[in-house]
């Protein structure tokens, strides 16, 4: 039965790693390219999922929605290069948390203004609605299975992009020495805008992702774009395979730890005091596990930046 | 990555007459007001509001002790406030509802967090560190969600204000702006001596190059371990105060978010001048007070129904103003001050 539930758990762990990892790997190449802070990156998740609950909405097809969802998150994104991060480019760190921060505070109402504050539901896609049986007597739902298959082959381009083509080649260049790329004769700038809109329909297309097994709901993007900043910190700023392998473990350690922490600690306590103690803990695991893991490497695990 | 914040030139070397003026001024203000508050009408909700500004003043000027001075960053400062909140809720929920108990513990207590979190987030340097700092604070966050006997997510309400030697005289509003007044002002007093002193200069050397000032002979991590942790026990006793003003405490007051005003504040002041951190506060938070009626007010000729829609989602306005003024305002409110008095 354990066994079981812990590879419930351990699918749950990769499938909520996946979402991260596509938040995470936009924000790793914007900070580890442009040297940027971009807090406004979680509002862009939001915005997805927002997007495909209306395109859904509209057109009745989730698959239309996902579709019509991704290029109006990159031109979105792009919007908001060009309105206000744009100019952000060339300050500290401190002004661009403070201007994205700006940025989260008007799209959360923004939302609510257009949507209203309660949550949306989107329903899941027919075809991609019911469980199948893993092993005997073990149901997993469909399109859990379906977004785990779509974050693996996005990582898959995304590794290829990053490692096999020129863009990424430079994508990479960028990100171990901005200035050195830019004296080489490199457009900058447009490499910028590129990398920014890349990693922005990324984030969109996780929250569309999540639409149908998440409420879509205002404030949705605040909580997973800190755990995507321990994701690219643990992972080592401006590294992709940093931030995949991160996102995985920052998924199993989160989604295990807290159906198990209980039961691991009913070793050491009494039940009340283990269940008591383990509900308490559970949810700080990352974050002890963040701090653990940057004791050791205060650079986190695969740092791009020599 | 070593420029994190600019310097700020002027607080390297303050010309005595010219810049004090401005904290005198400020302070005569909030010493004054409660003698002008009974003629708004309104003495109760003046006095709660100056008193508010006050406490965020001091949770601010704590952040702007490390992040001015020596380019600490933290993203994790909500989490002292929390800290003393809950020391008044969790002694008051066991009997002792003295202040003069619950004071020292609640500095004690951050003190102790601080020491902790300070060793092991001074070993990272620039956005890591802001980021190791937020992941302290988040931890502190959900380890206040879960305490289920002290109201877990939805927090507490507090019987009464804390008792001050036996003496309920905290209960009454005049005597609990004195007290925050007070401590404003000792910790504003305390904090310019630090800053003056050899610990202060030693402190802001390191914030312009650790390097070299290890190379002549200091140890930086002592000096930035101790200023955080002098920093966290003043936003302690911010956390203290808050909570006996709201009389309730709950997990919001630790979340990012919360770090990310804070931060604001000392931004939208001035960076390394202290009252401006204060001043930052003040306009932070009778901004977010009295937005919703400016907009009000703006908005009449509009019509009653995209004027009450426009005052709901005031936040529209609110979140590109942030934006603008840190597009715009480089060196906060009292470099606007100090530029106006230049030309």
């Amino acid at each position: 039965m354990t066994a079981t539930l812990l590879f419930i758990q351990a699918l749950n762990g990769l499938q909520f790693g996946l979402i991260l990892f596509l938040i995470a790997a936009g924000l790793t190449l914007v900070f580890g390219v442009m040297d940027f802070i971009n807090l406004a990156h979680g509002v862009q998740y939001m915005v997805g999922a927002y997007l495909a609950a209306a395109f859904t909405a509209w057109t009745g097809n989730f698959g239309l929605a996902l579709l019509l969802a991704l290029p109006t998150a990159l031109a979105f994104g792009l919007l908001l290069e060009v309105l206000v991060f744009r100019h952000l480019y060339d300050r500290d760190h401190l002004d661009q948390v403070l201007a994205t921060f700006g940025v989260i505070v008007f799209l959360n109402q923004a939302v609510k203004f257009v949507w209203g504050a309660a949550p949306l539901n989107v329903p899941v896609p027919e075809i991609l609605s019911g469980s199948v049986e893993i092993t005997d007597g073990l149901l997993y739902p469909v399109y859990r299975l379906a977004i785990i298959a779509a974050g693996l082959a996005v990582a898959l381009l995304l590794y290829v992009l990053v490692s096999r083509t020129r863009v990424g080649m430079l994508v990479r260049a960028g990100a171990t020495n901005p200035e050195m790329v830019s004296a080489l004769g490199v457009n900058i700038q447009r490499l910028f805008m590129v990398v920014f809109g890349f990693g922005a329909m990324l984030a969109g297309f996780a929250g569309a992702m999540v639409a149908p097994i998440l409420s879509v709901e205002p404030g949705m993007g605040d909580n997973i774009l800190i755990l995507a900043f321990v994701v690219i910190v643990i992972g080592g700023i401006g590294s992709i395979r940093g931030a995949f392998l991160a996102a995985i473990l920052i998924g199993l350690v989160d989604t295990v730890g807290r159906s198990f922490a209980p039961n691991i600690l009913r070793f050491f306590l009494d039940p009340a005091t283990a269940s008591q103690t383990g509900r308490a803990i559970a949810p700080m695991l990352i974050y002890i596990f963040m701090a653990a893991i940057l004791f050791f490497r205060p650079s986190g695990l695969f740092p791009a930046k020599r | 990555m070593t420029e994190l914040i600019h310097a700020h030139p002027s607080s390297f070397a303050p010309s005595p007459s010219r810049i004090e003026r401005v904290p005198l001024v400020l302070f005569a203000i909030l010493a004054l007001a409660p003698l002008l508050a009974p003629l708004t009408g309104a003495e109760g909700y003046v006095l709660s509001l100056l008193s508010r500004v006050m406490i965020f003043g001091l949770a601010a000027m704590s952040l702007d002790l490390i992040l001015g001075y020596g380019a600490l960053v933290s993203f994790g400062h909500a989490a002292f406030l929390g800290i003393g909140g809950y020391a008044v809720g969790i002694l008051a929920s066991h009997g002792s509802e003295d202040a003069l108990i619950q004071i020292p513990l609640a500095l004690a207590a951050s003190a102790l967090f601080a020491t902790v979190t300070g060793t092991i987030s001074l070993r990272t340097k620039g956005v890591y560190f802001i980021m190791i700092t937020l992941a302290f604070g988040q931890m502190l966050f959900f380890l206040a969600t879960s305490l289920a006997a002290y109201g877990g997510d939805d927090g507490m309400t507090l019987a009464s204000r804390s008792l001050m030697a036996g003496t309920s005289i905290l209960k009454n509003d005049r005597v609990f702006y004195g007290l925050v007044l007070f401590c404003l002002l000792g910790t504003y007093l305390l904090s310019r001596g630090i800053v003056a002193s050899r610990f202060g200069r030693v402190l802001r050397g390191t914030r312009e190059n650790a390097v070299r000032m290890e190379a002549i002979g200091f140890h930086p991590f002592r000096y930035q371990l101790l200023a955080y942790v002098i920093s966290g026990m003043m936003a302690g006793l911010a956390g203290f105060l808050l909570a006996n003003q709201a009389e309730f405490i709950s997990p919001s007051y630790m979340t990012w978010q919360r770090s990310g005003e804070l931060i604001f504040m000392v931004v939208l002041g001035g960076i390394g001048s202290l009252h401006g951190a204060i001043i930052g506060a003040a306009v932070f938070l009778l901004l977010e007070e009295f937005l919703p009626e400016i907009l009000h007010f703006a908005a009449s000729a509009l019509g009653s129904d995209l004027q009450s829609r426009l005052v709901e989602n005031w936040k529209m306005i609110f979140g590109p103003l942030l934006i603008l003024i840190v597009l715009f305002a480089r060196g906060g409110i009292t470099g606007l001050l100090g530029r106006g008095r230049h030309g």
